[in-house]
């Protein structure tokens, strides 16, 4: 039987990846009637399920009102779950923040409410959904199982409005993608950001355009908020993670900007040392990488010249 | 049982306990790869081949990749493969009088050992590779010019600039416009840049390139030249369409 001690582990193994596929959903209390969900501050990979983002809730007197539904499915189902059950109320309606794949492909489990999102952001569902949850699938595997792309099925109005005794302001940005909603919430104060703001965790470029961005964080610093709620990291007091987004995309602008200007091939802007102010931010040297592949393309195009041609 | 389980950990942790001629990324391809684009002739796996490109292709129809091959004399020609892509060859580059180095982007149908072997003036081919990570379907799209009709405007127009290095080369950086259609894309045939040289402002021939389809669309080219300023670049696609240009610093 000795000879056969790799048939054990391979049997432990696959013992273990059949383990029940629960997301470890701890609601934070980060205001009153409010909750947040938060997410490591890691990459998709087939341990975290894809929990890496935050989602948030806020139990009005009329139901709960939640805010982003997760990477799949499964996310969805336990989220919804776990607020029905200790809140002890209905959802009443969903917001979707933006169209990237952590924040909606858990929509499967709120289909028989409103889904709010901004036009551009159903539109970016239906246009790149199914390329995201393929990606998705091969990144997480079977915590994506049974997931399907349903896009958010309402217009978010923006302004404000009283639901619940809660006075929730929508707003419109852009510069994260096309089209990023954040959520003021008057009553209790909390300004759920979005992706337009990360805390302790590199920013994502893939439809970003840095100047929107940066124009978007200004009108955020404006708002009388006292809890921020990043897409992505620790919910703060403060507006140290605004600040820390903003420093970090004008230095990979800078950066990108110079290595355009001074001839430099993707690879060798890739491998640029990430500099001391960033060296504790998670994820810092590939997202760079990623958005090197994202945004230098443009750059360096304006860089180059017509040359004279033979016809 | 012992020692043998010894020796499994140590060759899958430490690529340095491999054999010289088993292939590092362990490419079930490899040894196809060397018949077909090596020709079968001598090799040796050699960390002086540097291959630089990101474990994860963000973007499977840009992958970029680039070498540098400094510390080998007389590189007679460098031969870019993905091992894994139904096309499986990317390019033969034959420098003459610049540097080794080359910088590009590539479409990759899967995660695929990228191996690049440089051939001294010996016949010897010296190989070296990554491994590149990819959500794939790179080489079955057709390209963005094709898809929207816009390439028959900007065929064959070529841009350029040329920067002063701190190390007192010069830095060429090229873009063809050219749909580089795979012919694996439904309905859409083969179309891509065959040959493409670099010569000197007299004339010289600095470089020759040989593209085939994985070069990502509008190929970008970064060379790395001596202390030239002026260059002419000719060549032609596989529908005979010629590129002819000359770039001006």
């Amino acid at each position: 039987m000795k000879r056969f001690w790799w048939l054990g582990l391979f049997a432990a193994s696959t013992q273990l990846t059949a383990a029940s596929f629960e997301y470890p959903l701890q609601p934070q209390a980060i205001a009153p009637d409010t909750f947040v969900l938060e997410g490591k501050t890691a990459d998709f990979s087939k341990e975290n399920g894809g929990y890496i983002v935050n989602a948030a809730y806020i139990v009005t007197n009329d139901g709960v009102v939640v805010i982003d539904t997760g990477p799949s499915r499964r996310f969805g189902e336990q989220q919804r779950a776990l607020i029905e059950q200790t809140t002890g109320k209905k959802v009443i309606r969903v917001y979707i923040t933006h169209h990237h794949p952590d924040h909606f492909l858990g929509n499967q489990a709120f289909t028989d409410l409103p889904i709010y999102a901004l036009p551009a952001t159903i539109q970016g569902v239906q246009r790149e959904g199914e390329t995201f949850s393929n990606n998705m699938y091969r990144l997480i595997g079977d915590w994506m199982r049974d997931t399907s792309v349903i896009a958010p099925n309402q217009e978010a109005k923006l302004g404000r409005e009283v639901i619940g005794g809660h006075e929730l302001e929508l707003l419109a940005f852009k510069g994260h993608t096309h089209a990023d909603l954040v959520m003021f919430d008057h009553t209790t104060g909390v300004l759920f950001a979005g992706d337009l703001v990360f805390n302790q965790r590199a920013a994502t470029t893939p439809h970003a355009n840095i100047i929107d961005w940066l124009a978007s964080l200004e009108q955020l610093l404006k708002l009388p908020f006292k809890v921020l709620v990043p897409g992505h990291g620790k919910v703060t007091q403060d507006d140290q993670p605004i600040a820390q987004t903003r420093a970090y995309l004008v230095w990979l602008q800078t950066l990108l900007q110079q290595a355009a200007a001074n001839g430099l091939d993707m690879n060798e802007v890739m491998a640029t040392p990430i500099p001391a102010d960033f060296k504790d931010i998670a994820l810092a040297q590939n997202e760079l990488r990623r958005s090197v592949a994202h945004l230098y393309p443009a750059l360096e195009a304006e860089q180059l010249k017509p040359t004279k041609q033979a016809e | 049982m012992r020692p043998l389980f010894v020796f499994l950990l140590t060759s899958l942790l430490s690529p340095l306990g491999w054999a010289v001629d088993s292939d590092p990324l362990n490419s079930p391809q490899w040894e196809f790869v060397h018949q077909r684009f090596l020709k079968g002739e001598s090799y040796q796996f050699d960390g002086k081949v540097k291959v630089e490109a990101p474990a994860d292709a963000e973007d499977s129809l840009n992958v970029p990749i680039s070498f540098q091959v400094d510390d080998l004399e007389n590189i007679q020609e460098v031969v870019v493969v993905a091992d894994l892509n139904p096309i499986p060859q990317v390019l033969r580059f034959r420098p003459k009088a610049m540097r080794p180095h080359l910088g590009f982007r590539m479409k990759l149908q899967q995660g695929s050992p990228i191996h690049v072997a440089a051939k001294t003036a010996d016949g010897l081919w010296h190989v070296g590779g990554v491994w590149v990570n990819a959500a794939g379907g790179g080489c079955t799209l057709p390209s963005v010019g094709t898809a929207s009709g816009d390439w028959t405007k900007t065929l064959g127009k070529v841009s350029a600039n040329v920067w002063q290095r701190p190390d007192g080369s010069s830095r060429l950086r090229v873009r063809v416009m050219h749909p580089m259609d795979t012919g694996l894309a439904s309905g859409i045939p083969t179309f891509h840049i065959e040959n493409l040289n670099v010569l000197g402002e007299d004339g010289q021939l600095l470089a020759e390139l040989d593209l085939f389809e994985p070069i990502s669309e509008n190929p970008m080219l970064s060379f790395d030249v001596h202390q030239q300023k002026q260059f002419k670049l000719e060549g032609r696609d596989n529908n005979g369409n010629k590129i002819q240009a000359e770039v001006v610093q």
